[in-house]
């Protein structure tokens, strides 16, 4: 329980250094660890397979593929403007409808409490043959419509990172 | 109580001497790199450090350690010491899932795994680890200050990128053979000879080219290439920092060695395994098998070293090519070609009849395009 408060105040700190910090790379970098702290808290609900899959797509596939634009972007030398008050109250004002969206659904969620469960849960819940028998045999449908949909943006980023005839990218 | 502790401090001990063997293994193959290389270009090699000059690794650290630690003025100064230190955490930390042997006995009754841990996942933390690897390299170019640094850094990530793919897919063949993630699994799979090379030539051979691609090392080594890039990401590192950066290239192979070693040929498995277990002991054949991992691990570091000074370096745009548009779909034949093996249930026949049926139309389709050409020039 005390590791799970030291986690999470390290989670919260760095997502907020991603926000606050000036230097884009140091953003990006503590994005990453707030990929990592959040594969602790997976670990800490014995969810392994979550945990591996989190940093091999997000810190390993995506934060590389962001740190690589901003790099040869040079943010330094290319800064955009600095925001306008208006940019800023938009900005936000959708933030915080997000929260209040997501205290809402927090609130009206109702958690399951221990004694309900018959006094005993199953830790292998999280095990990734368990993830498995529920991925393709409770929801297969959606898991095959959220594969064909991926292909879809797979093939249409192919399609827009295609060069035209004549065209040169470099 | 009594027997936890005792497990507590083999554990202990068996973590430490798998980082010092990392570790002197990785010492060493500077030392052996370069007499390999000698032996191939018919020189001497390394001969004043000792005998033969196997005080070579000595002297190297001693010179690292005593040169000036340069870091340059408009670097940015923590990120250039993160680089390599996030290098050597990387390299060193896949050891954990290797199974290096069977249980041990030790005193009291207690049994230990030889492995850091076994957890169900073991593959994907291999495969999750390499893919942080890339970010020593490109976080120590970038906060170079240095363009050749940084154009070395992105050239690292786009092709361990590039490469993971094909390394995950070669991978996903074996998690249909095994059944499992975890490493344990799947070395008791291939026990008593039932070695995976058999069922998964074609895999093993796109592994192993990623696994090229994924160390750096030549014919791949296009991040450090001297001849376009001055030294590539590490062209202003100097003293120990660079040592650490090459230090974690050598640690990569010799991990990569053990991990291949573990997937492809059946780990710490070797002939006679249950005879010696039967006439001198459980202990002494766990122990052999210890051997017969790092022995296969070494034997591919030497395979690393024997491409280097054999093959010359690939282009980019050619390295690009193999990677996207041979590797890729190689790999997704070989998984289709795996599931068809295991319906077909002649798991070994069905695997090598289809690696000659794919060869034999690589070269009908080649001589017919060359044919065409030919004619086109006529």
């Amino acid at each position: 329980m005390q590791f799970w408060y030291f986690l999470t105040a390290l989670t919260l700190l760095s997502a907020l250094m991603v926000v606050l910090s000036k230097n884009p790379i140091h953003s990006v970098l503590y994005l990453v660890f707030t990929f990592f702290c959040i594969s602790g808290h997976y670990v800490l609900l014995n969810a392994q397979f979550l945990m591996a899959v989190n940093i091999i797509v997000y810190a390993g596939a995506i934060m590389v593929l962001f740190l690589f634009v901003i790099m040869m972007l040079d943010l330094r030398r290319n800064m955009p403007d600095s925001k306008s008050n208006l940019t800023k109250l938009a900005g936000a004002i959708l933030g915080g409808t997000l929260l209040v969206i997501l205290v809402a659904v927090m609130r009206k969620t109702q958690f399951p409490q221990f004694s309900q469960m018959g006094g005993k849960f199953d830790t292998q819940t999280g095990m990734v043959e368990n993830l498995g028998q529920v991925l393709f045999r409770d929801y297969l449908l959606p898991f095959e419509l959220v594969s064909i949909l991926f292909f879809v943006a797979m093939v249409g980023a192919v399609m827009l990172g295609k060069r035209e005839a004549g065209e040169r990218n470099f | 109580m009594e027997i936890i502790s005792t497990l507590f401090i083999a554990k202990a001990v068996f973590i430490v001497a798998v980082f010092a063997v990392t570790l002197g293994v990785a010492a060493y193959s500077t030392y052996f790199e370069r007499k390999v290389a000698a032996f191939m270009q018919d020189r001497v090699g390394p001969d004043r450090a000792g005998p033969f000059g196997i005080l070579q690794p000595l002297a190297d650290a001693v010179k690292m350690f005593m040169k000036e630690d340069f870091i340059p003025t408009n670097s940015n100064k923590w990120l250039f010491i993160a680089g390599p230190c996030l290098s050597m955490l990387t390299a060193l930390m896949t050891s954990a899932v290797v199974p290096f042997g069977d249980k041990l006995e030790i005193g009291g009754g207690a049994t230990i795994d030889l492995q850091g841990i076994d957890v169900n996942i073991g593959i994907l933390w291999v495969f999750g680890i390499v893919s942080l690897g890339v970010y020593g390299i490109l976080i120590g170019g970038w906060a170079s200050n240095n363009k050749y640094s940084l154009i070395g850094a992105i050239r690292a990530a786009s092709q361990n990128i590039s490469y993971e793919l094909a390394m995950g897919m070669s991978i996903i063949a074996i998690l249909m053979l095994s059944g499992s993630l975890s490493t344990k699994t799947i070395v008791e799979a291939q026990q008593n000879g039932h070695w995976n090379i058999l069922y998964q030539p074609l895999g093993f051979l796109i592994f192993l080219v990623c696994a090229f691609a994924e160390c750096n090392r030549t014919p791949f080594d296009l991040p450090e290439c001297e001849t376009e890039l001055i030294g590539g990401y590490h062209t202003e590192y100097s003293s120990m920092k660079l040592g650490f950066y090459l230090f974690a290239e050598y640690i990569n192979m010799f991990i990569s060695g053990a991990v291949m070693a573990t997937l492809y040929f059946g780990g710490y498995d070797y002939l006679g395994n249950s005879w010696v277990a039967e006439h001198w002991g459980e202990n002494v054949a766990t122990l052999i098998g210890v051997g017969a991992l790092i022995g296969k691990a070494l034997f591919f570091v030497f395979v690393f070293m024997w491409v280097r000074w054999t093959l010359p370096r690939f282009r980019y745009d050619q390295l690009m090519n193999l990677g996207w548009t041979i590797l890729i779909p190689l790999a997704m034949f070989n998984v289709v070609l795996t599931g068809f093996s295991i319906i077909s249930g002649w798991l070994m026949i069905v695997s090598w009849v289809g690696v000659a049926l794919l060869l034999v139309a690589i070269i009908v389709y080649d001589s017919v395009t060359y044919k065409k050409k030919k004619v086109a020039v006529n």
